[in-house]
């Protein structure tokens, strides 16, 4: 009984631990930008089309002059935000199935130093690249930005730089102009399949003059609260005919972005600690159990001449054979369980390390549980062989 | 068993609880926690995934027609059709009136300017719809009506607002006839909405990564004519030429599509409509594949859509493992509690109890341990929902609360499994050797 009991635990338990550090660990995943620093406005004009252009332009600037402004860019997302473009990425024109995917963060020759990017390879976009996206088609851009890791999957054998790269919604080749070292795709929320292209991002010399969109600003090393307000405020001093729904410091998007990650890391870990208590009582009290059938066994042992501890090691021993017998078990039983998991949830294999984890952990809880019983048991006064009760 | 027995097992199994009550009280403990975990990612499970409009989703269908062809890399679902429809598409079907009512629609984002100074401009999430989803989705009115198939027609600038919208730019006030500056345009209010609970929102799955729900519907006509920008998934495949236009005689895929039949003649009907409309697009050289269409229900498509997220699914694994962890424990407890009274056990056999008195005895024990320990769940399943409150997005919280079948179920699950967990224990003490006892003393 107990063994059964302990080897579900061991299963359940290596499980949930390593689903928990999965999430935690996206969770903290870094998305490569200066993100204490950094904050977003999102903003919506209510003005005819026509006049976006030079409004953009006039925010920008206007933003950039800020004394506690690092620096601001015009874009159509940005990292921790869980929404923006993403497309295929190939090799060859016309590709059935795209090399990778990756997502596209439109910016100009700002972004780069707003973001606190590092360029590894190549140079930055110059002011005559950036191509205005407004309401009508636009010329292609000829070169992009893109990260390392997509450089890599590109082309593994290096030197990506000056390479090409098809994306599916241009006809045109693009080359690579620059690498930077790591900029996260927006989609942190995501399953497995996000996981695997997390830092597949593309830097399109793309500003986008649209009704809605996003401003990036990067402030002054410890002073974000104020230029939050300081940016705000120059923005509706410009023109009340907007509408600023919010000004998000990235900070903050992270925690709601993994707002999910993290509440399913920490119900899985309550989960396993309420799961340990519970079979720790189990074995309490089943060798309470054991300890009162034998009463009469142990006090003819201690008539006997067994010591306390004797008797104390002797039910220690039969817990650690029993549960020895459950992890191993428990352990077959854990694969088991993560390979259904595995087929049907998009979840990756268990490492050998939470396995054996996962049975120490429940071994060491099973000696521990027994250790109040056994020591009632050693208790036990000789005087009840005599007795013949 | 008649009643007077059953009052005297009642007794004795009190009497025998209140005598180990360590025991009893891991027991109960034991059990309470594991159905309070079973239990609280059931409802969860339950709110996420539940028909959202029983009494009509068999009336209720979404048509998908393959506008990408084989050529391209399959969608991700289990017949590779696209979840959305162009513009071209959905404008054909909607001229085309082959069912009962029909809508098509997307979402949007609309700058809200009341007309209160005090109150400063916010963004409000929209959807742009046609006349008939009001009445489609059984949509319940507290002012006005939704507006008329002919200001579909005009491109009207009126507007359905949320219970919630008009609280906060009305104060909660009749303001059927009022008019609302959204944009640079003024609309006119046509109909305010009652509370209307509608999870999952099944007509627009693609929108969980947003905050919050639908505060306006306008008319699709009207979105349109304004070019009001798409917020959503927009999927194209080649070459957007960006700007609004060019979108709407593009091949990407933005639109929802909703309509209702009623019937299976109706439903045949359809199905036959689409299948030759994707075949004429293959004829006039649009398409350049066989029709490939489909028709699916609320059900089907929620299902298909896999609208429970993954995590749901590893939590229900875990809670009913852990379900089963408890009743093992609850097992070895039970039986340790039951050979401990293996004396008392052996003299009432030796009076004359029969094996089944005792074992009826020792169920009715166990079904009071049960009984308690399914309360002590239910209480824990409160706790633990109020938790899950915290976790998940704002639609489902409403859907978390406990009702009576809930209740009943965990009553029920908390008996069911202790009374089988008691079953190999309450059969051994049935079978306790009477000599060998009586002896042991």
């Amino acid at each position: 009984m107990i063994a059964v009991q302990m080897a579900v635990t061991v299963a359940i338990l290596c499980n949930c631990l390593f689903i928990s550090q999965q999430r935690l660990v996206r969770s903290h995943s870094p998305s490569g930008t200066d993100e204490p620093n950094i904050f977003v406005i999102a903003n919506q004009w209510v003005v005819e089309p026509g006049d976006l252009p030079s409004r953009v332009t006039e925010d920008l600037v206007a933003l950039r002059s800020l004394t506690e402004v690092v620096d601001a860019y015009a874009t159509n997302s940005y990292p921790l935000s869980n929404s923006g473009t993403n497309d295929g990425i190939s090799l060859q024109p016309n590709q059935k199935h795209s090399t990778t995917t990756a997502a596209l963060y439109y910016g100009d020759e700002h972004a780069l130093h707003t973001l606190g990017l590092t360029l590894v390879a190549g140079r930055n976009f110059n002011a005559d690249e950036i191509i205005d996206q407004g309401e009508n088609g636009q010329p292609q851009p000829a070169g992009v930005i893109v990260t390392r890791t997509l450089a890599d999957k590109l082309y593994p054998r290096g030197n990506a730089l000056g390479r090409t790269l098809f994306m599916t919604s241009e006809s045109a080749t693009t080359r690579i102009v620059g690498i930077v070292e790591r900029l996260q795709i927006p989609w942190v929320g995501g399953g497995p399949s996000f996981d695997a292209i997390l830092d597949n991002s593309v830097l399109v010399p793309y500003r986008p003059i649209w009704q809605s969109s996003y401003y990036v600003v990067r402030a002054r090393s410890g002073q974000l609260p104020a230029t939050m307000k300081a940016a705000q405020k120059q923005l509706t001093d410009i023109s009340r005919e907007r509408v600023i729904e919010k000004v998000q410091p990235l900070l903050d998007a992270r925690i709601e972005a993994h707002r999910n990650n993290r509440g399913f890391a920490v119900f899985l870990s309550v989960v396993c600690a309420v799961l340990l208590v519970v079979t720790a009582f189990g074995i309490v009290g089943l060798t309470s159990y054991w300890v009162a059938q034998r009463r009469r066994q142990i006090g003819i042992r201690r008539a006997l001449g067994a010591t306390r501890s004797g008797i104390v090691r002797y039910f220690q021993t039969e817990n650690l054979l029993i549960a020895a017998a459950a992890a191993a078990t428990g352990a077959a039983l854990a694969n088991a369980l993560n390979l259904l998991m595995v087929g049907s949830f998009e979840m990756a294999r268990l490492p050998i390390g939470y396995t054996v984890a996962g049975a120490v952990a429940v071994l060491l809880l099973g000696q521990l549980a027994t250790l109040w019983p056994a020591l009632r048991a050693a208790s036990i006064p000789p005087a009840i062989a005599a007795r013949g009760a | 068993m008649n009643s007077s027995m059953f009052l005297y097992y009642f007794d004795l199994g009190l009497r025998s609880l209140r005598r180990n009550i360590v025991l009893t009280a891991l027991l109960i403990v034991a059990i309470g926690v594991g159905v309070g975990t079973s239990m609280t990612t059931l409802t969860v499970f339950r709110a996420m995934s539940g028909d959202p409009i029983p009494e009509k989703s068999r009336q209720l269908f979404t048509p998908q027609i393959d506008s990408r062809g084989p050529l391209v890399p399959p969608a991700p679902t289990a017949d590779h059709l696209q979840t959305s429809m162009t513009y071209t598409d959905a404008m054909a079907l909607m001229k085309a009136r082959s069912a009962r009512r029909q809508t098509a629609m997307y979402g949007t984002l609309l700058s809200v300017h009341p007309a209160d100074p005090k109150q400063k401009p916010f963004q409000a999430l929209a959807h742009a719809v046609y006349a008939d989803f009001f009445p489609m989705f059984d949509v319940p009115f507290k002012y006005g009506a939704p507006w008329t198939v002919a200001d579909d027609d005009d491109r009207a600038a009126t507007v359905v607002l949320t219970q919630v919208m008009n609280d906060r730019v009305f104060g909660g006030r009749n303001s059927v006839g009022k008019t609302l500056r959204l944009g640079a345009d003024t609309y006119t209010v046509a109909g305010v909405l009652d509370e209307w609970r509608f999870i999952p929102v099944v007509y627009d799955l693609d929108r969980t990564s947003f905050a919050g729900r639908d505060e306006i519907f306008l008319p699709f006509t009207r979105a349109i004519d304004k070019q009001m920008g798409v917020v959503g998934s927009v999927s194209c495949m080649q070459d957007l030429q960006t700007g609004f236009a060019p979108l709407l005689r593009s091949e990407c895929l933005w639109l929802g599509f909703w309509v209702e039949l009623h019937g299976d003649a109706d439903v045949r009907q359809y199905r036959a409509y689409l299948n030759n409309y994707a075949a004429d697009q293959q004829h006039a050289g649009r398409f350049h594949w066989p029709p490939h269409t489909q028709l699916r229900d609320v059900r089907e498509w929620l299902n298909y859509r896999h609208v429970v997220p993954g995590e749901i699914d590893i939590l229900m694994l875990v809670s009913f493992g852990f379900l089963l962890v408890c009743l093992l424990n609850a097992m070895g407890l039970l039986l340790a509690k039951v050979m401990g009274r293996a004396g008392d056990i052996g003299v009432r056999r030796a009076l004359g109890a029969s094996r089944g008195a005792i074992f009826s005895q020792c169920l009715v024990e166990t079904g009071v341990i049960g009984l308690a320990g399914g309360l002590l769940g239910l209480v824990l399943t409160a706790i633990g929902l109020f938790a899950a409150r915290a976790l998940l997005p704002k639609e489902f919280v409403a859907l978390t609360h406990l009702d009576v079948i809930d209740v009943v179920i965990a009553l029920l699950l908390a008996l069911g499994s202790t009374v089988m967990a008691g079953l190999y224990p309450t059969w051994r003490a049935a079978n306790v050797q009477l000599t060998w006892q009586l002896k042991a003393q």
